[in-house]
């Protein structure tokens, strides 16, 4: 018989006091915050940023949240084994503005020993004061359709709610944004 | 390379709607989560080596304080075992808390409570489990705290976890309490948590045998990650 899973409790309001010190004044505990580099000099592949804000359902910006991500690196390897590309990171959302922004490198295509093609995709995870379990979102791009048409998780999301999986590329930045209601509503997994 | 994991037991978490918890009103999705298998980006995930840690990670009595000085209050030892489903220990695994201090102040930019900051005191802690999945750090007892969820709302003394397991649908946040505490019942957080099976989870028992005589009371907190059902897979992860 299986152990139940610790259940969840909300990061709440004061969360990068745990994951981000130093981004809220707590400097001299950890030379730095972890999650904030992902990509050494020579990253291979594309590089690109990856932005956006995240809005409650009255459209309001969350300003106390906390995203990271996760991904492939150029080549489609998960975990990455770009020695230079970590796969991971961590933001919180600006205190004014609410933007959390990723500088990464593109995805490249995860083949699977199943032989399944996952399209490039980076898994967001999103936790905040109101939010009782992290959120688990993905970013698809846009210019792989073909891609993204084949990809097992992709695919499976209704036609009309695909659109909001997909980053839009805009002055030169990805930008992603996450509705947690409304019409809007951004796609979240359970997987 | 990777183990597929169980879905998650969704009736055994809170909800994302918590309509006593009232900033859970506009943020909780409306949509039904979409269920699927897992995949290798979530079954896969960041290491966090032992080099990422400094001497004093795992002291909040010091790891803020003025050079000689320590943090006020109740001197603590909070220690556990991160397990699978399967019982099994989990190595490797960052572990990262944060508290109120023992007036019950955050050292936040955020923070409105009119507690006074201790000087020394920081919050923010981190470790990673061992072979045998263990990890333990020093702190002082966090007091419990208003918020203005409603009238005389107060939040039972607790400290935030944050857990990166192997796999990044692992990935949980919780909160730890005391043993004993009687605003356990009364907090709409907690509360939140269908079972009181499972709320118990979530409370650390004072662990007298390794506290240490003349310096600190220890607590024990043991948390379980996501995964280690049997799978047919399960044989080629041995050894990992
Ligand atoms: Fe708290």
């Amino acid at each position: 018989m299986a152990d139940a899973e610790s259940p969840s409790q909300t990061a709440g309001p004061y969360v990068h006091i745990g994951l981000t010190p130093n981004f809220t004044g707590i400097t001299g505990v950890y030379p730095e915050d972890l999650g904030a580099v992902m990509c050494g000099d020579a990253a291979l592949g594309e590089r690109i940023t990856l932005e956006g804000q995240i809005f409650d359902g009255a459209g309001d910006v969350l300003r106390d949240a906390v995203v990271e991500i996760w991904q492939a690196d150029a080549a489609g390897n998960l975990p990455p084994s770009d020695p230079d590309f970590r796969g991971w990171g961590r933001c919180a959302s600006d205190l004014k503005t609410g933007i959390f922004r990723f500088d990464t490198v593109r995805p490249g295509v995860a083949t699977t020993a199943d032989g399944d093609n996952h399209a490039p995709h980076i898994i967001l995870w999103i936790v905040a004061r109101g939010i009782n379990i992290g959120l688990q979102t993905r970013c698809y791009f846009p210019d792989a359709a073909q891609a993204n048409a084949t990809d097992p998780v992709f695919s499976a999301v209704p036609p009309d709610r695909q659109p909001r999986l997909l980053a839009r590329h805009q002055d030169g930045v990805w930008r992603f944004d996450i509705h947690l209601q409304g019409p809007e509503e951004t796609p979240f997994f359970d997987l | 390379m990777s183990a597929a994991l169980p879905p998650r037991d969704r009736d055994w978490h809170p909800p994302a709607l918590a309509p006593d918890y009232k900033s859970s009103r506009l943020r909780a999705p409306t949509q039904k989560l979409l269920r699927l298998p897992s995949t290798i980006s979530e079954e896969t995930g960041p290491v966090f080596g032992h080099d990422t840690l400094g001497p004093l990670d795992a002291d909040l009595i010091t790891n803020f304080a003025a050079s000689g000085e320590m943090a006020l209050g109740p001197r603590r030892c909070i220690r556990g075992t991160v397990r699978d489903q399967n019982g099994r220990p989990v190595a490797g695994v960052l572990v990262e808390v944060w508290q109120a201090n023992a007036a019950g102040r955050y050292r936040h930019v955020n923070e409105g409570y009119l507690a006074p900051l201790d000087p020394n005191f920081g919050g923010c802690g981190r470790m990673i489990t061992d072979a045998e999945g263990a990890y333990q750090f020093m702190t002082v007892q966090p007091a419990a705290y208003p918020w203005p969820n409603a009238p005389n709302a107060w939040r039972p003394a607790h400290i935030h976890f944050s857990l990166s397991g192997p796999a990044f649908g692992q990935r949980l946040i919780t909160q730890m309490y005391f043993e004993g505490d009687p605003l356990i019942p009364l907090c709409p957080i907690v509360q939140a948590i269908p079972s009181g099976k499972a709320v118990e989870q979530l409370v650390a028992r004072l662990d007298m045998p390794h506290s240490e005589s003349m310096d600190y009371l220890t607590y024990r907190f043991d948390i379980t990650l996501r995964g280690g059902v049997q799978t047919p897979f399960e044989n080629k992860m041995e050894g990992m």
